[in-house]
């Protein structure tokens, strides 16, 4: 007989409410912090440096609707799986397991990027000390090593990643000092290296794409909702701190790396780190170390919030028989889904291996992206199906259905944005979750028992 | 009264072979484009006039006619990229590589249905099993 919880009711270990506002602040930016030091940038190859600040800023605006809708959806609906449980309880299980897998994509993908980079990143430093070594047995190693990490347990997981990503944050800070921003054309050369819009609107339009980057995954706080101590404080107050750090950290990384780096150097699909690069064109090896570090330290701690986020959403499906119920196992000890955990990695290792990065970054901004067109529909039928009042919630959000509306509008153009230039890959993401839905529907759903999907305690919505 | 659905228990092998169906559609769908490059940015090489280049069998590029200056950059820039360590041959293959953003009426229309249609699709069915879960909870 084994010694673990299978996906049984009235069996079930619960997880351990541990969690304060700090933990979902470093949960949140710990996972989008490493979007600073890598990936934006091809926002630059897509649209010019002007195109891709212009993009942070509209990009800014569509997750500030994201942390508004979520704040308030996610703090009434406080269990593991966030946006999934959300989907479960207001639109129906097949909307349901589509953005569970979005999730789960978009976490896992980006976690590939993440140990990618952190992969090539040794390589290059074993380089500078005259050591020719290959980058892919590191990638694994951290894989591995942060995969122990959270089978032991989320709160030692997230204490870590709260540490490593103030210590990554603050190497952006010591870096823009470094530049001297009181000094303009000293060392920062934004008037010489700034070309205007080289592909004129359509490339701003573009650079949308890769715009996402500088945020995905801030969304991923409410994933611990069901290990938060207080939901209705910690989620929303964890969840806008974290959006206006990486609103501040996108706003310096594009300042100092943009008066530094040619632009098209700056967005060429080989271009790793941007900010190490930019380090590096000061010539001191003080900096050059520091955002070696501060590079790597923002890649593991995203990869680490990456395991523990997409870990929950599969974890969450198996136990609601989405998935086959032995993911659904907590750790007896560790009470961690160790399941969910294990398995989910040889996949990101997989696709770090094998696949480009600005590819991988992509197939992680589409999962995200399709997640956020679900938000304004879940946040509409929310409203009208529980008007305020007549349950209790942890955050109302101000300005209803106006941030619905803007990210709705944001997201489909946004779609525009991503066939420009990778098209193809947008249909074969399409592709993949169009035969996963009918998968769904027309299979798996026979296993699922229909009035176990409902499980908060509220009355029943207006209209059904 | 809403009768009860009792689902089937799922067998260890119905689990793995649900298991294999996931895998295989993740690798098939989004590895498998990728790897065989056919999924690929749109970059196209695009020369400035009077450049040219021929490749030996080994790949090594031999440019005519490149300067720093055909190629758009300033003198900052240019100091740029040679601390950066790159020669104007060598950034020559990043600048000559932009994005094409020529938009197929066809293929912009093909891939809005494809997305709306899923949209419409999830939530059709979405609307229709969560009646199920409501009847079945409430009634």
């Amino acid at each position: 007989m084994t010694d673990v919880a299978q996906a049984q009711p009235k069996q079930h270990l619960e997880l351990l409410k541990v969690l304060g506002p700090a933990h979902i602040w470093a949960l949140g930016v710990g996972i989008v912090l490493v979007g600073e030091f890598m990936g934006w940038n091809f926002a630059v190859g897509k649209g010019g440096a002007l195109g891709a600040l212009i993009a942070c800023w509209v990009i800014g605006l569509l997750y500030t609707c994201v942390a508004m809708i979520d704040s308030e959806i996610t703090s009434t609906v406080a269990a593991a799986g966030g946006q999934y449980t959300q989907a479960k309880h207001m639109i129906g299980p097949l909307m349901a397991f589509n953005v569970g897998l979005y999730l789960v994509l978009a976490y896992t993908m980006l976690e590939a990027a993440d140990v990618q980079v952190a992969g090539q990143l040794i390589q290059i430093g074993a380089q500078n000390f005259g050591f020719a070594i290959p980058w892919q047995p590191f990638t694994i190693l951290v894989l591995a090593i942060l995969a122990f990490i959270n089978y032991r347990g989320v709160f030692m997981t997230l204490t870590i990643n709260f540490v490593i990503t103030a210590a990554a944050f603050v190497t952006i800070i010591i870096l823009l000092i470094g530049t001297q921003p009181w000094n303009p054309g000293a060392v920062l050369l934004h008037k010489e290296l700034l070309t205007g819009l080289p592909y004129g609107w359509i490339g701003v339009l573009a650079s949308l794409h890769f715009g996402i980057w500088y945020y995905l995954g801030i969304e991923g706080t409410c994933q611990a909702a069901e290990e938060v101590r207080s939901p209705g404080r910690a989620l929303p107050m964890g969840t806008m701190l974290g959006i206006i750090t990486l609103l501040i950290a996108a706003a310096l990384t594009w300042y100092v790396c943009c008066g530094l780096l040619p632009w098209q150097y700056l967005g060429w699909d080989d271009e790793l780190a941007p900010l190490y690069d930019a380090a590096r064109m000061l010539g001191s090896p003080f900096f050059t170390t520091l955002l070696f570090i501060g590079t790597l330290l923002s890649a593991t701690a995203s990869a680490n919030g990456c395991i523990n986020d997409a870990s929950r959403a599969w974890f969450s499906m198996a136990r609601d028989v989405y998935l086959p119920t032995w993911f659904g196992a907590v750790h007896p000890r560790y009470r961690t889904p160790f399941r969910s955990i294990v398995f989910l990695i040889p996949i990101a290792a997989i696709f770090a291996l094998f696949i480009p990065l600005a590819q991988v970054i992509t197939f992680s901004i589409l999962s995200g992206l399709l997640n956020y067109t679900f938000m304004p529909i879940n946040m509409f039928k929310f409203r009208r199906m529980w008007p305020l009042g007549t349950i209790k919630r942890g955050f109302e959000h101000p300005f209803h259905p106006l941030p619905a509306i803007v990210l709705f509008v944001l997201c489909s153009v946004t779609f525009f944005a991503v066939y420009l230039g990778y098209g193809r890959q947008l249909l074969a993401m399409m592709a993949f979750y169009i035969v996963a839905s009918c998968w769904f529907a027309f299979h798996r759903y026979r296993y699922v028992k229909r009035g176990n999907q409902f499980t908060m305690p509220w009355p029943r919505p207006i209209g059904y | 009264m809403v009768t009860r659905y009792v689902p089937p228990k799922q067998s260890v092998a119905g689990q793995l072979f649900d298991v294999a169906c996931l895998l295989a559609l993740v690798f098939g769908a989004l590895f498998l484009p990728i790897w065989l490059q056919i999924a690929v940015p749109s970059r196209v090489e695009k020369l400035p006039p009077g450049v040219t280049y021929t490749t030996a069998a080994n790949g090594t590029k031999t440019w005519s006619g490149l300067s720093w200056e055909k190629l758009g950059q300033n003198p900052t820039m240019q100091a740029q990229w040679k601390k950066l360590g790159y020669s104007k041959e060598k950034a020559a293959d990043i600048i000559t590589h932009p994005f094409e953003y020529d938009i197929d009426v066809s293929g912009v229309v093909l891939t809005a249905i494809v997305v709306l249609g899923y949209f419409l699709f999830m939530l059709f069915m979405s609307e229709k099993e969560y009646r199920q879960v409501i009847a079945e909870k409430f009634d």
